[in-house]
């Protein structure tokens, strides 16, 4: 797969550690909702890094957006994140991932559960979903750490099926759902497994492993069940 | 010739460079990649198969079986398509040789297939001559069930999706045939040192 020359055109703050670059990309062969591009950093000595990160523009949208989280010690996030001017260029291939994906091309409910940045690739699939104006119910369950994690805040917002849970907010002026993701959570704010849903998980480890398991433990066929980890190493 | 990104330094301090292959970063953790739910086959239930190119099983164990035979105690670094690379991983498992050992086959290739539907494909002969196991143990325990267990496939060689978790046979087969991330994007060899990540690589 070859590498392709992004240009920046725009950065726009997201939360105080994220980011949402918006690229041009010339060769870009268009990509479908879910999928990730390979980032590849250069220095000056021509040392390289790569990382991956998932793609928040809908297929067919005029330029690709990556939301970047900036992990503090990893070594390409904070590049990206803090760095990165209007015109910079920056190497990246894609897209990546057959599998996490969802198409639009029918009417079956979508349950999408997303951890932290895990949200990502599913507001892309949200994002698809308003494009082609699908049929399909869909739904978000979003677990973010505080209200000030909380990406996408007043997109999300206006969207109807989306519950989002703060698991770590101590403050008072969050009047939404504490705690974690549970089998009532999902329970109430997803869709029952008789109706079939297509289900795609995304997350760190423990989060997509926790919530994989629920929704399998609640009767959902595991072959509706799409997951998608991130670590939390490297960055 | 690379675009070079002004400012950008990287972690240079990193040990491990040269052990690593491109495009690799090293982790002390065992991260966990799959693209569906754990799988928790009882091992009452749990067998290996060997079925050969006519689809005739050719080799068949119960986890009793399976346990009973000749295992090997493996030190070998790993290297996942997601970029992290993890050295000197232990493991203990069965070599594919010793299961092999009994089936005659004039098969070149071998897919790989696991509880959940997961498969992947491979030469034969890079899952033999000592390259390949199917391991149980890691790290001096069972191996537990988010990273494959109770046995994966262990072909260290080649990055890590080719080490199929929840491994239940091998099937034989004459003519090549694409696996689950093979069909879908992924580099059909996936050599990590000339880094067959995806299609075209």
């Amino acid at each position: 797969m070859k590498w392709l020359v992004a240009t920046v055109t725009e950065t726009t703050p997201e939360t105080a550690s994220a980011v949402t670059i918006r690229l041009d990309v010339p060769d870009w062969p268009g990509h479908r909702a879910g999928q990730h591009v390979d980032v590849r950093l250069t220095a000056e000595d021509g040392y390289q890094a790569q990382r991956s990160y998932s793609i928040a523009s809908p297929p067919g949208s005029d330029r690709l957006e990556l939301t970047v989280v900036r992990i503090d010690d990893g070594e390409v996030s904070p590049y990206l994140a803090s760095d990165l001017d209007v015109g910079d260029q920056i190497e990246l291939r894609g897209p990546i991932g057959g599998y996490f994906v969802w198409d639009g091309d029918d009417d079956r409910p979508v349950l999408l559960t997303g951890g932290g940045s895990g949200v990502v690739p599913l507001v892309s699939m949200m994002r698809h979903h308003e494009a082609v104006d699908s049929k399909a119910p869909m739904r978000l369950v979003y677990s973010a750490r505080t209200a000030g994690d909380v990406l996408y805040r007043d997109e999300l917002a206006n969207v109807h099926d989306v519950t989002i849970t703060l698991t770590r907010d101590q403050s008072s002026e969050w009047d939404g759902r504490r705690g974690r993701v549970d089998n009532e959570l999902l329970a109430t704010a997803g869709w029952p497994p008789s109706e079939g849903p297509r289900c795609y998980v995304c997350g760190p480890d423990t989060f997509v492993e926790a919530v994989a398991n629920i929704l399998v433990d609640m009767g959902h066929d595991q072959t509706n069940v799409k997951t998608e980890r991130f670590g939390p190493t490297g960055g | 010739m690379a675009i070079v990104n002004r400012g950008f330094k990287g972690r240079r301090s990193q040990a491990g460079a040269g052990l690593i292959p491109p495009g690799q970063y090293l982790v002390d953790d065992f991260p966990v990649l799959t693209a569906g739910p754990t799988q928790f086959t009882p091992l009452a239930e749990w067998d290996f198969t060997i079925l050969d190119e006519s689809g005739a099983a050719a080799g068949r164990w119960t986890w009793e079986e399976f346990q009973a035979l000749p295992a090997d105690d493996i030190i070998v670094d790993i290297h996942c398509v997601t970029k992290w690379s993890k050295l000197g991983t232990h493991w203990r498992g069965v070599s594919v040789d010793t299961l092999m050992e009994g089936v005659e086959t004039s098969a070149e290739f071998v897919v790989a297939f696991s509880d959940g539907g997961y498969t992947t494909n491979l030469p034969l002969a890079d899952v033999l001559d000592g390259q390949a196991w199917v391991a149980f143990g890691y790290d001096g325990e069972a191996l537990e069930s988010e990273h494959g267990g109770p046995a994966r496939l262990l072909v260290p060689h080649l990055y890590f999706w080719k080490s199929a978790k929840w491994v239940r046979g091998l099937r034989l087969l004459n003519e090549d045939e694409p696996g689950f991330w093979e069909a879908v994007g992924y580099h059909n060899y996936g050599d990590p040192w000339r880094e067959q990540r995806y299609w075209g690589d």
